[in-house]
């Protein structure tokens, strides 16, 4: 469990233990033999709650810092563009924030071409961050190709874990 | 008390105050082991008689004749016959009886001797017959240390080699390769110079960070190599005698790929720059100045010179896949030289310019090839499914380069015509990007 959701647990808990604190107070006595029947009867009466508000979660949000590619692919799959506009934001809002962008390829064919395949993604990437707003001087890119596999099989699964680029904040 | 006596003893006061660690790091990295995995279409018998002995201790310090045999039968051209099935052993000329040696079907037979000349200093000799001419082909008389024996051994090897087969011997170049041990967060790197037959291994550069694309100067004794330390790809020289290195190139985005000219001076290489567009770049070591040679929009990369000088050959996509082109190391129009499949990368060329081997698909696995530059026939000389990073021999006969075996990198050499074979496998851990070493200086 993550630091944001056990808060948001102890908070549910003190707003839970808030409410159960606060007891309805007794209904008052009342003298009533109303009906002269010699009966008592007692008055009972409560308060209201009040509307429920929903609450969000408080938490940071899980921005994904790795972007995956098919295979002999650059291109950016139409999911991830989401991600790398938000990523894109928060480099535009914080001027002060960089990213080091890792490109990385499967282990197929020769190492220096797949350092070329590595940097061609995170060029990828690169260009998208900078169209949505992000400036050069926030962004470095380095290739690793085959040379550190996320996976280290010599089959597909393991090739499309390894064909990415892992966005690393540097500040 | 010389010099190296006094190491001695300091050294191992320096082991009884600090134990076993300096051991440890040796041990680390056990050396590469043979497999002999193919043989030539014929072998020539041959004797490589036990060497005699004069000197002080009951057995010489190096099995030198034991050593030739090991060179000449690795060679795969070669198959000495057991010391157990020899008529005779003489350690001088007059006393070769080549009727002997006829009878065993013996073509060749090699004698020797070892004489202790001084506490640290001996003289091997060793002579070279044809049994069937009857006449000494070679004779040599060489100056030894226990420190030098080995290579005095391959040295005669070679010799043996060339004077039996018309081709020079490789038995005493090195090879420098890559090891990567362990996964995740803890893999460690290591460049390694070895000689050819995995004996005698040296740690160059150890490093948490990837090792690639080491390359030899032509004299030996220097290694180009990229680092990534840092999380940045840079490119350094490092003198292999005294360990410094200088950094030639850490300009931003990628610097990849080095390799020297032909006359040392100048390192092909590829740079990215921040727009990430790999290119080749000719790099003078002297004055620092840096030439463009390609500008396409494409990926150039892996660079290597022709043995004169004049043309650079290269790996780019610029045709859709990557294919192998060429273009004059003063620049010019880049030509394609590959057009047989699909994916044809790394190339390097054989030192006597007349072909060019290449990392090739073939029918979806990646294996060596060996282009013929001259009838433009294409030889796939490797069986593996993830075959790279061939490098010729300086002889131009065999081809080392890496495969899988399992989950590990392993190397292989192959004789041009494809029937030699030998494995060198670590005890451990993945090998990979093996480099063949220049002729040694002798």
């Amino acid at each position: 469990m993550t630091n944001s959701k056990l808060l948001a647990v102890a908070l549910l808990a003190l707003l839970l233990g808030a409410c159960a604190a606060e007891t309805i107070p007794d209904p008052e006595p009342t003298d009533a033999t109303v009906d002269g029947s010699g009966v008592d009867t007692g008055a009972w009466d409560e308060e209201d709650i009040g509307d429920m508000e929903s609450l969000d979660y408080d938490g940071q949000d899980v921005l994904a810092m790795v972007i995956y590619f098919d295979f002999d692919q650059s291109e950016i799959r139409p999911d991830d563009q989401a991600t790398l506009e938000r990523h894109a934001t928060q480099l535009a809002n914080d001027s002060g924030a960089s990213v080091r962008l890792e490109g990385h390829a499967d282990e197929r064919g020769s190492r220096e071409y797949n350092i070329g395949l590595g940097e061609r993604r995170s060029q990828a990437v690169r260009k998208l961050l900078l169209i949505q707003g992000a400036s050069t001087s926030q962004i470095s890119t380095v290739s690793f190709g085959e040379e550190r596999p996320a996976a280290f099989g010599s089959d597909e699964e393991s090739y499309s874990q390894n064909r990415r680029v892992e966005i690393k904040y540097t500040n | 008390m010389t010099w190296a006596r006094i190491m001695r003893i300091l050294l191992s006061r320096l082991f009884a105050v600090f134990g076993l660690v300096v051991v440890c790091v040796n041990i680390a990295h056990a050396q590469l082991e043979i497999e002999i995995t193919g043989y030539g279409d014929t072998r020539t018998p041959v004797a490589v008689v036990p060497f005699g002995w004069q000197g002080n201790d009951g057995e010489a310090p190096f099995d030198v004749s034991a050593l030739i045999g090991a060179d000449l039968h690795r060679s795969g051209r070669f198959d000495p016959i057991d010391r157990d099935s020899m008529l005779q052993q003489p350690t001088e000329g007059v006393d070769v009886d080549f009727d002997d040696w006829s009878v065993l079907g013996v073509e060749a037979v090699i004698i020797g001797s070892i004489e202790q000349t001084g506490e640290n200093a001996y003289k091997v000799q060793f002579r070279l017959f044809d049994v069937y001419r009857r006449e000494q082909l070679l004779g040599y008389s060489m100056p030894a240390s226990r420190g030098t024996m080995r290579r005095v051994a391959h040295r005669a090897a070679d010799m043996i080699y060339e004077k039996l087969t018309g081709i020079p011997g490789v038995f005493g170049t090195k090879v420098t390769y890559v090891t990567a041990k362990g996964e995740g967060p803890s893999r460690i790197f290591t460049l390694i110079v070895s000689d050819v037959d995995g004996e005698n291994e040296h740690v160059i550069m150890e490093s948490g960070d990837p090792i690639m694309s080491p390359a030899w100067s032509p004299d030996s004794r220097r290694l180009a190599y990229v680092s990534f330390e840092g999380n940045a790809s840079t490119i350094f020289v490092q003198t292999l005698r005294t360990g410094n290195r200088i950094k030639v190139s850490s300009r931003p985005g990628i610097n990849g790929s080095p390799a020297f000219s032909p006359d040392g001076r100048k390192l092909v290489m590829t740079l990215g720059g921040l727009d990430g567009n790999l290119d080749i770049n000719v790099l003078d070591l002297s004055t620092r100045e840096v030439t463009r040679l390609t500008s396409n929009v494409a990926i150039d990369t892996e660079g290597t010179w022709s043995p004169d000088g004049k043309t650079i050959f290269f790996t780019s996509d610029r045709s859709g896949g990557p294919q192998v082109y060429k273009v004059s190391a003063s620049g010019g129009t880049p030509e394609r030289v590959t057009f047989e499949g699909s994916y044809n990368a790394r190339p390097r060329l054989s030192p006597n310019g007349e072909k060019l081997a290449l990392v090739h698909l073939d029918r979806g696995n990646y294996r060596i090839a060996v282009l013929d530059l001259i009838n433009g026939e294409l030889l796939v000389l490797s069986a593996g499914r993830q075959d790279e990073s061939p490098s010729f021999a300086p002889n131009s006969d065999s081809l080392i380069y890496a495969t899988r075996q399992g989950r590990n990198g392993v190397l292989e050499t192959v004789s041009a015509d494809g029937l030699i074979r030998q494995r060198l496998a670590a005890a451990q851990g993945d090998v990979r990007e093996p480099v063949w070493s220049p002729f040694p200086r002798y």
